[in-house]
């Protein structure tokens, strides 16, 4: 190889986490020379596929595809990198201890109906109303967001553009939207359905992956974000493979446009000359040069760790300081020697998103626990069995359970070390209850809690989305104001990770969003 | 002292160890509030308080001066990062004024940095810091602590101040460089001595000193220059006088001549160093500072306003005044912040903060003075010009040794 004089690299991207795939792909699109750098052997991030157990392997992160778009993954060509899904259009079973599970969206709403009518019609009535209020913001998510009080065009334009969408929603949405946008969502379903186990379904969705409770505010917020992302119509799918899987099509895609792709490089620092963005050192001491680097690692990493405090304003290293990012949110993955058996379910009916949340105030206590730095007594969980369609994770015949777990505390009273059993004991009692031979088929199992999460993934306080899903923490001052339109305050530092708008999630658009941008600040 | 038992918003005003000294000698018993202190705004009349700070010397009392001690490994990166300019000049002994900005470049507060020792150091400011101070930490390795309490500090500034700290005791203060500081020992009259900083720093813009030691000496040290200072006419003066000291020096004071950033409410009213003329405080090629990219860029910018020097016509003080392009008064051009007869100067002079058009030195503005003559309220309009600052800086401000009287 030989070592010119200029930088070999017009782009460093720091990461190699979907947004970071994906924000390298658009850099090398629009002709740039781009390097990602994966401190992890493999490139995906939270989105991976690794063994947890001789045999089983999981989607170590999330585990659903659900918030990218699809015209994204077009975009990218991933199908033609070899992405495919195993199961599409996965239905939700929300799981009740009688077992009157409720099968929601997609699919047969017959037991729903017959539990209340009432309810059945109102489920439609909403969801249709969320579809509106996601068409009319999901084009949000793919700008840069508008900085508030500028007078560029630009700006001036997203915000005028945001405002017609909302007012064409008709002066009833409108209104609806407005009223409910900064509610909580316990609220809105107390308004809205009677049935608990609907309503612990769907605020479920209103919280997963944040340090929220159903009767925080801000809830019904994280609930429309959710909706904008799939446009109203929620898609759950299952790559085969696992969520690897993707980030693999995404690697494949980066690299089909030319970018370069390490792994096992570690960035130690970001390096500053003359207060400009100069390349980035790794943690072997190797320095790569290069005018722009692109940070997908999350805020505090990029400002506090990579770059360092004293080339930043002490007000905004503050303000990137309080960036809350403490994660609720913890996984078990379980190797099984059987399928168990879940009486009321058949085995085409496990091929679903299954929901341990039987009420919103069974959530609401779950979460009250996590307040305390306790781990929640009877957790709200959100279980796949992805072996049921996808043979590539285990031996024949043998299952893989992945579960999201909410709430298990960052910091735990008494610590993690001696408490990870009892918390492991406690998902799977809390399991027993809808499959009550699942100990007896349980081969190994492993439990990632939010210092896990924090570790493996290297997310500031193990939170999924980087920075916490809130309204003091969304679109022009996510994460946080003069850093909210990817570009920072050092000239040739950038985000592109899940701290930045949209946020998190297996969405890409941050991705995106900040490749376009840095590209049109070049331009 | 603060007592552990009551909170301090339920404390009356703290007193300085100075306090009783000072309550005996206070003929008009003309108290004000200062940073949580009582201090004196007048001891007798503030004319002989002037003239005691520019023809002999005077006492004042600036223990309610807020100081902090920074120390750790990163205690200089912190301070080079916090304020303007570049503290890797300023060694130990060594003395620096200097201001700190917010991420905007708006001014937040000015004060002192004594580096004590490398990577130690005291900053002493006009208002509480430690908000700032700390979110300034974040990422550094450095302690910070007020030890407002823990030090009684005294000003000895005038044309025999260095003269009568000798006659106190203190040998060798006369070869102190201004911005220089020194551990001196004063012979205590009971036996023993009192170990204190002197530091030649002061508000004056005159010869002088800064006396630093710890409170329970402070009666003991007030004592001893007053006692040598009966023949010297030396006084204790208030914060009046100094006020007509300080303007004459062209120094700017918190809250007169400009609102902290960290209070302005109004959008608008904060201040940049550069708009109140500082801009030989701001280093640019030191490296990343607070402010730095903000300030780069008002540079290139340019100048909206700024704080300028006025000679103003007439004898009469331009308190408040604001200041047109005509006489007619039809056009503002700024308005003045801080005003006074200036006695030594024999001028009429006022800091004004003026609109960029009307900036340069020599330009001509008027002053809209009012005047109030046994309740019969009267306005003129008086020429004000543009002249440059300090109005005041005798030679022997800097001369080291001084003059020995």
């Amino acid at each position: 190889m030989s070592h010119p004089a200029r930088a070999a690299y017009d782009s460093i991207v720091v990461g190699g986490g979907h947004n970071g795939l994906v924000c390298a792909s658009y850099l090398a699109r629009g002709g740039r020379r781009v390097l990602v750098l994966e401190a992890a052997d493999r490139v995906g991030g939270a989105a991976i596929t690794r063994e947890f157990a001789a045999g089983f392997k999981v989607s170590a992160g999330a585990h659903l595809l659900h918030l990218m778009p699809p015209a994204l993954i077009r975009d990218l060509g991933l199908e033609a990198q070899g992405l495919r899904l195993a199961a599409q259009r996965l239905p939700t079973l929300a799981l009740a201890e009688d077992c009157r599970h409720l099968a929601l969206a997609p699919g047969d709403r017959s037991r729903l109906a017959q539990a209340s009518a009432a309810d059945a019609a109102a489920l439609e009535d909403w969801q249709a109303l969320l579809a509106r209020f996601a068409r009319a913001l999901h084009p949000l998510l793919s700008q840069t967001p508008p900085r508030l009080g500028s007078e560029a065009w630009r700006d001036r334009a997203a915000l005028l553009g945001l405002g017609w969408r909302i007012r064409r929603l008709g002066r009833k949405d409108m209104r609806e939207l407005l009223r409910v946008g900064g509610m909580c969502v316990h609220d809105l379903l107390e308004d809205r359905f009677s049935l608990p186990l609907l309503k612990g379904a769907l605020a479920l969705d209103a919280v997963l992956g944040t340090n929220l409770g159903p009767r925080s505010p801000g809830t019904v917020a994280s609930l429309l974000y959710r909706a904008a992302a799939a446009q109203g119509v929620e898609a759950l799918a299952l790559p085969q493979g696992g969520l690897g899987a993707v980030s693999e099509a995404l690697a494949g895609a980066a690299r089909a446009a030319g970018a370069q792709i390490r792994t096992n490089a570690a960035v130690e620092r970001i390096l500053v000359r003359e207060d400009r963005v100069s390349g980035v050192v790794l943690a072997t001491g190797e320095q790569i040069a290069a005018g722009t680097v692109v940070s997908s690692a999350d805020p505090k990493s990029t400002f506090l760790k990579l770059l360092g405090a004293e080339h930043l304003d002490a007000g905004f290293v503050r303000r990137v300081a309080q960036v809350r990012s403490r994660g609720l949110t913890a996984k078990l993955h379980l190797a099984l020697d059987r399928l168990p058996q879940f009486p009321g379910l058949t085995e085409q009916d496990l091929r679903a998103r299954l929901l341990v949340a039987p009420s919103a105030d069974y959530i609401e206590r779950a979460y009250n626990h996590a307040k305390y730095d306790e781990f929640s007594q009877h957790p709200m969980l959100e279980v796949t069995i992805p072996t049921l369609v996808d043979a590539t994770l285990a031996p024949a015949g043998r299952h893989v359970m992945s579960v999201i777990v909410q709430y298990a505390p960052y910091t735990l009273k008494g610590g993690w070390d001696t408490q990870r059993q009892t918390f492991t004991d406690r998902i799977i009692d809390t399991l027993g209850a809808y499959a009550p031979q699942l100990r007896g088929s349980i081969r190994a199992s492993e439990l990632l809690t939010p210092p896990d999460i924090e570790r493996e993934f290297r997310m500031s306080g193990g939170h999924w989305h980087h920075a916490e899903l809130a309204l003091d923490q969304f679109l022009m001052v996510r994460p946080v104001p003069g850093a909210a339109q990817y570009q920072t305050p050092l000239p040739g530092l950038y985000l592109c990770g899940a701290g930045c708008h949209p946020g998190g999630g297996v969405m890409g658009l941050a991705g995106r969003n900040a490749a376009r941008q840095l590209i049109r600040e070049a331009a | 002292m603060l007592t552990e038992s009551e909170p301090h918003y339920r404390q009356p005003l703290l007193k300085t160890p100075f306090h009783e000294r000072q309550r005996a000698l206070s003929q008009l018993d003309s108290f004000v509030p200062w940073a949580g202190y009582t201090t004196v705004d007048v001891f007798t009349s503030v004319e002989q308080e002037y003239f005691a700070i520019r023809n002999a010397s005077s006492l004042y009392d600036l223990t309610p001066m807020v100081k902090y001690r920074i120390c750790g490994a990163d205690a200089l990166r912190f301070l080079n990062r916090l304020v303007t300019r570049d503290i890797r000049k300023v060694g130990p002994g060594k003395v620096a004024y200097t201001v700190w900005c917010d991420d905007a470049g708006h001014l937040i507060d000015d004060g002192t940095v004594f580096c004590i020792a490398p990577n130690e150091y005291r900053i002493c400011t006009a208002e509480r810091q430690l908000d700032w101070f700390r979110a300034s930490a974040i990422g550094f390795d450095v302690q910070i602590r007020e030890v407002t309490e823990e030090l009684a500090a005294l000003a000895v500034q005038g044309p025999t101040s260095a003269r009568l700290l000798k006659a106190v005791g203190l040998a060798g203060v006369e070869r102190l460089k201004p911005f220089e500081h020194g551990a001196f020992r004063m012979p205590r009259r009971a036996g023993g001595e009192i170990l204190m900083m002197v530091s030649r720093t002061g508000f004056t813009g005159d010869l002088g000193y800064e006396l630093w030691m710890a409170p329970q000496d402070a009666e003991s040290v007030w004592d001893a220059l007053m006692q040598e200072g009966r023949t010297r006419a030396v006084r204790p003066i208030g914060s009046k006088a100094l006020n007509m000291a300080r303007i004459e020096a062209g120094f700017v004071l918190p809250n007169l001549d400009f609102v902290s950033a960290a209070h302005t409410l109004y959008l608008g009213t904060e201040r940049s160093p550069l708009e109140l003329g500082l801009a030989w405080l701001v280093d640019f090629k030191k490296g990343h500072f607070t402010g730095r990219r903000a300030l780069l860029a008002e540079q290139a910018r340019g100048p909206r306003r700024q704080l300028v020097g006025l000679d103003v016509e007439g004898t009469k003080p331009a308190h408040n005044a604001l200041l047109y392009t005509e006489r007619s008064g039809k056009k503002e051009a700024g308005s003045v912040t801080s005003a006074t007869w200036s006695p030594t100067c024999k001028r009429n002079l006022a800091l004004a903060m003026l609109e960029a058009p009307y900036i340069g030195t020599g330009s001509s503005v008027w002053a809209e003075i009012y005047l109030n003559r046994e309740l019969v309220w009267e306005r003129r309009m008086v020429r004000a010009k543009v002249v440059e600052r300090p109005f005041f800086a005798p030679a022997r401000r800097r001369a080291t040794p001084p003059a020995d009287f």
